[in-house]
């Protein structure tokens, strides 16, 4: 009996395998183009996406997209394709309908390379053209822009007819113009007429794309690319002065950063602190440390990670400065070739007890969604980490005048600096205010790492590329004086980024060296230059 | 002080009783010391712990201690114990130096295992050829040397640099026509450079299409220099870079790239120094797709390398411990050191020498690697693209295994040179004047 039953059972499973087979044949392009990604080769992958994409079904779109992020996965043993949505459920890409036997065991992700990567784009950019979504109706036409895919021609015009955004739809003709560039078929003045468009466009990939311009073209077509290059190099010549500016700015902005609490330590109080360099990679730890706790216990709070690390960096930083002034620096003072070499020394010790607790190699610190990315002005880029940085320096330069100007704290610390017995007489506690000073120095050094930490490695070696440069401003700026760090520090970060492009990073860093060896020779005091009696307190 | 001797002089019984104690004491360690030197066999471990190369090294130094460790629970070399000597060079070439002769002439070691950077090698040579010892050398190189005392488990550059450039040309890796050639301003990236150029030349690449780059040690501000990689890539040709920028550089490298919007669809870049290490300090999202190319990657899976992950994550008690290419030559070095010495029963170092050529011992990725009598050793060639969590996906693999050629084929000087230290007993023989070029390097 159980025989027969077991047989009729197999009759009737065979049956339905072979219904689903008819059906699916039957269906099209797109189903046969389906089992290619379960072959595992990049080849067999390439072929499935250009006939998905040729296939025209309502199905090709998410799976495009699911292949895109990942999210495309396979079994060779099921012959299965299967989406995986965003919350992890599973879709069947063969009928778009929810998959929910259990899931074949050895599920793995279709692979990408660059090549599909590419392809896949194209293809996405063709069949998107016409969603519903302004946004990605501009990227489509962006992708079919760059990938120059003359199978989306017809989908464009069909999506330029309908267009009513005017952003979109100025794309979409450039888009078009791409297309009509790169056919080999097209008319020359159609060609002349789509050069126009490309050249108003005027960015870098309009003149790679004009670059592309075959030298055996129409003579007509040839003279309106060369024009178009012409006008775009002389635009993008003028704002590579802007950048170069920008990227000078923002150097500038760092050295800044790096050097304004060894401005207070050294240009202030007069200590030549070798590890203030740590003191910077101490604060970058803290954000490390912030964010490890925020990513493992409270997910939702990462964009605030670094606001929670700015005070905590700061305290630390500064209750370490206030350690070791109290411990090595007050015994010191006025010997500037023993305060260096203990300072040296610290360095080392707190360098290694760093790579003792965290490990010699590299923590990573993630950037704030709103530190990613980048934005467009004009011809030119411009980071949001960049961006933060500098405003945040600049923050805390106008803070710290503030400080120094307006608070009894700044009071003090500018009289014990200036005449070191008189304040003392005056009944300031000089040695307290010291010890604050150092302390305000090494918390600035700490909020300075939760800076650098955005765009540089956190490593125990951190401190150690920042230390020359910070003193080369303060010495270059004049000692004691914020106002001479700031324009010192611009001034050496600009140079050097109008430097670089000529003289390459060496050569442009040994230029600037020299510059300020000469510099110094010349007014031994820096820039701004503190008169009177003031600095021999 | 002054006390203990005043009475010791009073009373001299007690003195020469003082005398005998410490005499017979000193007698016994030294005793105890020579007897313990007989039951081991040194092994020297020359890789930095402090400075700027511990981000690299001291994964290879804990890699030794585990490898030493997992031999002696397999009953030792010669029914002798290893014992690790571990010195720390502080990432100061001088002090490579200083501190191979301390393990050669005082600790007496059987071999080294150590260096990372060319510079720390060529710093230690004069002393391994003076005192005759055995260096084994782990990392990547520019090739351009073959010493009888070195031996290079690490990739030549046609093991590496050659096999990545091919695969960036060939229909998959993107038919790429132009070439940004960075690099941190050193002798590997420059020499290596130097080749790739005189290859991308033999395969027709213009001078135009190529743009050199150098930076210094730790660069941190890539703006300028990302934005002239793309200025570069906009010519209308496919653009990659081929990246020898080395250590710290490469985290704000990548963030810059990342953050200007670079994508591995539009300029790939295909490192030589970015492995599984280098990756954990860096968000790999908008990395996905930039590749390395390398002789062993973590992800790779075969039996060897699963349970060489899972020992090693045991061993250092983290199982989120990665692995890397470098780790993996110290694996295949250290198994040939051992196979040679069982072979001739002797750590003698002209006898390994001799014996090493010959020599094979399993890779992790699942093949068998030779040493070659050039003392460079066959790998296999893996190009891996970064994924999002940290690892590579391997993308392209080399047909077989690739032997490590010490001098270049594509240099001027170096393409008549040859080396073989079994029949010629020379490494750089001109097989143009037919004379051995002696000690130059």
């Amino acid at each position: 009996m159980r025989g027969l039953f077991e047989r009729f059972a197999v009759v009737l499973v065979v049956f339905g395998v072979f219904a689903a087979l008819v059906t699916t044949a039957r269906a099209g392009a797109y189903e046969d183009a389906l089992p290619k990604f379960t072959l595992d080769s990049f080849s067999d992958t390439a072929d499935a996406i250009d006939a998905i994409a040729a296939s025209g079904s309502p199905l090709a779109p998410p799976l495009l997209q699911a292949l895109k992020d990942q999210r495309l996965l396979f079994s060779a043993s099921a012959k299965q394709v299967l989406i995986k949505a965003a919350d992890g459920k599973l879709t069947d890409a063969a009928t778009g309908q929810p998959f929910t036997a259990a899931p074949p065991s050895d599920l793995d992700n279709v692979r990408l390379n660059n090549r599909l990567r590419n392809l896949t784009d194209a293809a996405l950019g063709a069949l998107t053209l016409m969603a519903p979504d302004p946004g990605k109706r501009y990227g489509a036409a962006q992708s079919v822009f760059k990938s120059r895919d003359a199978t989306a021609a017809a989908a464009l015009d069909k999506a330029i007819a309908v267009e009513k955004d005017a952003g979109v739809k100025k794309t979409m003709l450039e888009a078009k113009a791409a297309l009509t560039l790169t056919d080999a078929g097209a008319a020359a003045a159609d060609k002349v007429a789509a050069i126009a468009i490309i050249r108003d466009r005027g960015d870098q990939d309009s003149l790679a794309l004009l670059q592309s311009v075959p030298a055996d073209a129409p003579k007509e077509v040839l003279a309106a690319a060369t024009d178009a290059k012409a006008k775009i190099e002389r635009n993008l010549a003028l704002w590579n002065t802007v950048q170069n500016f920008w990227y000078g700015l923002s150097l500038g902005s760092v050295l800044l950063l790096a050097a304004i609490g060894l401005a207070i330590t050294f240009g202030v109080m007069g200590v030549i602190n070798m590890a203030h360099g740590e003191m910077v990679m101490l604060g970058a730890y803290v954000t490390y440390v912030v964010q490890d706790v925020i990513r493992a216990s409270y997910p939702g709070l990462f964009d605030y990670s670094l606001a929670i690390a700015l005070p905590l960096a700061f305290l630390f930083s500064a209750i370490v400065g206030i350690i070791i002034e109290r411990s090595v620096i007050r015994f010191l003072y006025g010997r500037p070739l023993e305060t260096l070499l203990a300072t040296w020394g610290i360095s080392l010790v707190l360098q290694q007890a760093v790579r003792a607790a965290f490990g010699p190699t590299n923590k990573e610190v993630g950037n704030p969604s709103w530190m990613s990315g980048a934005f467009d002005l004009g011809g030119i880029l411009i980071t949001y980490n960049r961006l933060w940085i500098i405003v945040f320096t600049a923050i805390v330069f106008v803070a710290l005048l503030a400080m120094l100007r307006f608070t009894r704290l700044g009071l003090e610390m500018r009289a014990v600096t200036q005449n070191r017995s008189m304040a003392a007489a005056v009944g300031i506690r000089t040695a307290r205010i010291d010890a604050l000073t150092f302390g305000l120095g090494s918390g600035i050094a700490g909020i300075a790492g939760v800076a650098l930490s955005q765009i540089d490695n956190v490593s125990p070696n951190l401190g150690q590329g920042y230390i020359i440069d910070s003193f080369m401003v303060v010495v270059f700026g004049g000692v004691g004086n914020l106002w001479g760090t700031l324009v010192g520090a611009l001034t050496l970060g600009i140079a050097n980024k109008f430097l670089e492009p000529f003289a390459g990073a060496v050569l442009g860093k040994i230029a600037i060296l020299v510059f300020i060896i000469l510099f110094i020779q010349k007014r031994p005091r820096g820039m701004f230059a503190l008169k009177g009696r003031a600095i021999e307190a | 002080m002054y006390t203990v001797v005043h009475t010791a002089a009073k009373r001299p019984t007690a003195r020469r009783w003082l005398a005998a104690a410490a005499g017979l004491a000193i007698a016994a360690t030294g005793a105890i010391s020579s007897a313990k030197a007989q039951d081991t066999i040194k092994v020297g471990i020359l890789h930095s712990l402090s400075g700027t190369m511990a981000i690299s090294e001291t994964t290879l130094k804990d890699t030794m201690l585990f490898l030493i460790d997992e031999q002696n629970k397999k009953g030792g070399l010669l029914g002798k114990k290893l014992e690790a000597v571990v010195v720390d060079p502080a990432s100061n070439w001088p002090l490579f130096a200083e501190k191979a002769r301390e393990l050669i002439a005082k600790d007496k070691v059987a071999a080294v295992f150590g260096c990372w950077t060319s510079v720390s090698r060529k710093s230690v040579l004069p002393v391994f050829k003076e005192l005759n010892n055995i260096l084994f050398y782990p990392v990547q190189y520019e090739g351009e040397e073959s010493e009888r005392n070195v031996f290079y488990t690490g990739a030549a550059p046609n093991q590496q640099a050659i096999p990545a450039v091919d695969y960036l040309m060939s229909k998959d890796g993107g038919e790429v026509k132009r070439w940004v050639l960075a690099g941190t301003d050193y002798v590997y990236p420059r020499t290596t450079n130097k080749i790739l150029e005189a290859y991308l030349k033999s395969k027709g690449v213009k001078e135009e299409d190529i743009m050199v780059n150098y930076t210094p040690f730790g660069h941190s501000d890539w703006q300028t220099i990302v934005a002239d990689i793309k200025k570069f890539g906009s010519a209308g040709k496919k653009t990659a870079v081929v990246s020898t920028i080395n250590g710290d550089a490469n985290v704000p490298f990548y963030k810059e790239l990342g953050n200007q919007g670079i994508k591995a669809t539009d300029i790939p870049v295909v490192a030589f120094s970015v492995g599984e290490e280098e990756l954990a300090g860096l968000d790999t999202k908008p990395l996905v797709g930039h590749l390395a190319a390398w002789n062993y990657f973590e992800s790779i899976k075969t039996p060897e390398n699963a349970k060489f992950i899972k020992d090693w994550q045991a061993y250092t008690k983290n199982p989120k411990r990665t692995t890397n290419d470098p780790m993996e030559a110290h694996v295949i070095g250290f198994n040939m050191w051992v196979k040679a010495v069982e072979k001739v029963g002797s750590t003698d170092p002209d006898k390994v020498i001799d014996a090493l050529p010959g020599i094979t011992a399993p890779n992790l990725t699942g093949g068998t690697s030779t040493m070659l009598p050039n003392h460079h050793i066959t790998k296999p060639v893996f190009v891996g693209e970064i994924k999002g969590d940290g690892q590579f996906d391997v993308v392209w693999k080399s047909k077989g295994l690739v032997p490590g050629d010490a001098w270049s084929d594509y240099l001027p000087g170096s393409k008549d040179l040859e080396s073989d230290w079994v029949k010629l007993k020379c490494g750089n023989y001109n097989t143009v004047t037919k004379k051995c070029g002696g000690s130059a390097s």
